[in-house]
């Protein structure tokens, strides 16, 4: 029943295709998650049958394992270790080049990132939440940033309200899941004959005008709001406030510190996962024939020598000075500069540390009260 | 044409000066009219300047901002970069974008006494506030420029000292925790400096630069001869990459040095300086 005023509708599952063919007709290369290398990660989307069919991911701190079963749902996990992040900021990239004349003159170029309109499936809702604390960061400041923001403006997210947090997911307590509550273009709920399909933008709308959805049942929201309702109670994790930034700032000399320290790696695998870790260096590539020379940026991290370095000296020596930079800067500075918590609750940082350090359990370690 | 973006500007040295065995400064001219036409700054802010298939670095401007056609850089050859660009000659080229941050509050220094207190090898961000005074010297009263050493060996830039020791109505004290010979100065810690000098800490605004801890004892003294701390000014430095806020690297607390400082009130500073790590 096409129409142009539906918001929402049912899609059979064998329908999904549609979704992808719609998308693809107004100029939208699609990627989703699919398996490579024991995980989750997006990549092209040739077509439904590339979704993780009947996968499940057990998380827990320092483990990721991708398990198959006879399921049929595509969506039925939580995420894997890449949010949206390396797709607008990419984790290497050419910044300026310069070229140089006989005489010594040089002439820059701004680089521009070669990118096409890219619709995204299966977005979650931590997902969206990091979305936009990187959208204030990259583009809602006076020198907005080129690369993120050409990237950014071809983007078409098709979120997935979540069905099964992994062991390592928060995001209740932080008030950015398991639901997608805007943000998106389209939001999916998964039921087990199809999906629940909603718009959430005026491009949503023509794409769901598309698809040729049934009217949503009684049963059919019901079953969705159920098992959203069951996603909530399956997470047992959470930090112990949403503005925890006083009382960490209180407790800067607590010894929970060094003891963390001692187990932490410096390694960097949780900024390199964080959905909202925004650091990066610059580095320089001169080309052989001396004629001219490319700037680049790259991810950096926090919890390395050189990102405190100053001529003589080095700011954060050691590992407890810089993990609890991380986390006072992540869940303190943020709302001052960005008006909330950096942290949207997607646990990549528990389950991507090598050795299992778990921010909510350190955290509510550092910001209880003494005994 | 805004140049304080992302990517650099062609800039000519059109002037070199060696200060010292180990500094020298920079005359820089923008060699695109309309970039040098809108180019304008104020004291305390600084340039990335970019030394061709090197790297870029953070320098305070210390020329005059009256000229914001000829931008002067002082710079002590300490590593890659700044070695780089020590060895360059007038007519050669090298990238420029600015200017970035929070300058030093000009306004509020009008009719007040200043102190200028800096540790260290010689400390950049004050050296043009000092140039700014000198060549307005009628709007401001009186002038005490504090400089403390670990070693008497470290003062560069001794004749700048001299030369500002003959101005009006200007005081200039140093002091070094251990001395050499002939050594004009104190021993001891920059505090032992407040006792020597003659100002009115009511009506004096601080300026300061330099180890975190000094800037922390020296502020400790000021406030306790009975100066306002809201009269008290820091400018930091810290790890800078891409100057506009966004690669992280100069993060203090819950601020970007590149663009909410260099330049801080010393109340929005102190209670985290007084901190390892931040
Ligand atoms: C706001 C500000 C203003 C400054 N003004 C001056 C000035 O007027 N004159 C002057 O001589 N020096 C100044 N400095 C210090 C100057 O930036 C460093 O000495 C310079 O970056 C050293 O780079 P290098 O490659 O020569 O040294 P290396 O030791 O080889 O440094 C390697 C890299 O580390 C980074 N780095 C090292 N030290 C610093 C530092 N102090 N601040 C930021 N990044 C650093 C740079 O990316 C540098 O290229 C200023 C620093 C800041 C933050
Ligand atoms: S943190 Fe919440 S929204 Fe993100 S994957 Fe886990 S359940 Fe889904
Ligand atoms: S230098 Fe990059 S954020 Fe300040």
């Amino acid at each position: 029943m096409p129409n142009d005023n539906i918001a929402s509708g049912f899609l059979p599952g064998q329908d999904l295709a549609l979704l992808l063919t719609a998308l693809a007709g107004q100029g939208y290369r699609c990627i989703g998650p699919t398996v490579r290398d024991g995980a989750l990660v997006y990549d092209s989307l040739d077509g439904v049958e590339d979704l993780p069919s009947g996968v499940h991911i057990q998380q827990s701190p320092g483990s990721y394992r991708v398990e198959f079963n006879q399921g049929k749902r595509l969506f039925d996990w939580a995420n894997g270790p890449q949010a949206l992040k390396p797709l607008l900021f990419a984790p290497r990239e050419l910044l300026w080049q310069v070229e140089r004349s006989a005489d010594g003159q040089l002439r820059f170029t701004q680089q521009t990132p070669e990118s096409a309109p890219t619709a995204v499936i299966g977005v979650r809702a931590c997902d969206l939440a990091a979305l936009e604390l990187q959208d204030r960061h990259f583009l809602e400041t006076e020198i907005p940033d080129n690369c993120y923001g050409v990237r950014r403006h071809q983007l078409f997210l098709v979120a997935v309200n979540c069905t099964r947090p992994a062991e390592t997911c928060f995001c209740v307590s932080t008030g950015d899941g398991p639901s997608a509550r805007h943000g998106y273009d389209l939001v999916l709920d998964e039921l087990d004959d199809g999906f629940i399909v909603q718009s959430g933008s005026a491009r949503g709308n023509e794409i769901l005008a598309q698809l040729e959805l049934q009217p949503v049942s009684a049963q059919q929201r019901n079953a969705a709001a159920d098992a959203t309702a069951q996603a909530v109670d399956m997470q047992s994790r959470q930090l112990p406030g949403r503005n925890l930034r006083d009382q960490l700032f209180a407790n800067l000399d607590h010894p929970h510190w060094e003891e963390v320290a001692t187990r932490c790696l410096s390694c960097g695998n949780c900024t390199s996962v964080c959905p909202t870790c925004f650091c990066y260096r610059e580095l320089e590539q001169p080309a052989l024939d001396r004629e001219s020379s490319r700037h680049y940026r790259e991810w950096d991290s926090c919890f390395t020598q050189g990102h405190s370095y100053i001529h003589g000296f080095v700011v954060r020596p050691d590992t407890r000075l810089r993990y609890r930079q991380w986390l006072t800067h992540k869940l303190g500075g943020w709302h001052d500069q960005y008006g909330r918590s950096g942290c949207v609750g997607c646990g990549r940082c528990i389950a991507w540390c090598p050795v299992g350090i778990d921010i909510t359990k350190e955290v509510s370690a550092i910001t209880a009260p003494p005994e | 044409m805004n140049i304080a973006t992302h990517y650099p500007h062609e800039a000519e040295i059109i002037e070199r000066c060696q200060e010292s065995p180990t500094i020298f400064s920079l005359v820089l001219q923008l060699t695109d009219p309309a970039a040098a036409g809108q180019y304008r700054f104020t004291p305390g802010q600084f340039n990335m300047l970019y030394l061709y298939g090197v790297g870029e670095i953070p320098i305070s401007i210390v020329s005059d901002p009256a000229r914001p056609g000829q931008l002067i850089h002082t710079i002590r050859d300490v590593g890659r970069v700044s070695h780089g660009f020590s060895q360059l000659r007038v007519g050669d080229r090298i990238g420029l974008r600015g200017p970035y941050g929070r300058g030093w509050p000009l306004e509020r220094m009008e009719g007040r006494d200043i102190m200028i207190v800096t540790g260290g090898l010689g400390c950049a961000p004050v050296v043009s506030v000092i140039n700014y005074i000198l060549r307005r010297r009628e709007r401001y009263g009186r002038l005490v420029i504090l400089q403390g050493v670990k070693h008497s060996n470290d003062l560069i830039w001794r004749e700048r000292y001299a030369e500002w020791e003959q101005q009006d109505n200007t005081q200039v004290l140093l002091a070094a925790d251990a001395g050499g010979e002939p050594w004009p100065g104190f021993i001891g810690p920059i505090t032992v400096l407040f006792e020597h000098a003659r100002f009115n800490p009511q009506q004096t605004i601080a300026m300061m630069c330099g180890p975190e801890r000094m800037i922390h004892a020296s502020a400790d003294v000021l406030i306790e001869r009975g100066s306002r701390i809201e009269d008290i000014w820091i400018s930091m430095e810290r790890n800078m990459q891409c100057a506009v806020g966004q690669c992280g690297h100069c993060q203090f607390g819950a601020s970007f040095v590149c663009r909410n400082g260099p330049v801080y009130r010393y109340p929005e500073a102190s209670e985290l300086l007084a901190k390892r790590g931040f």
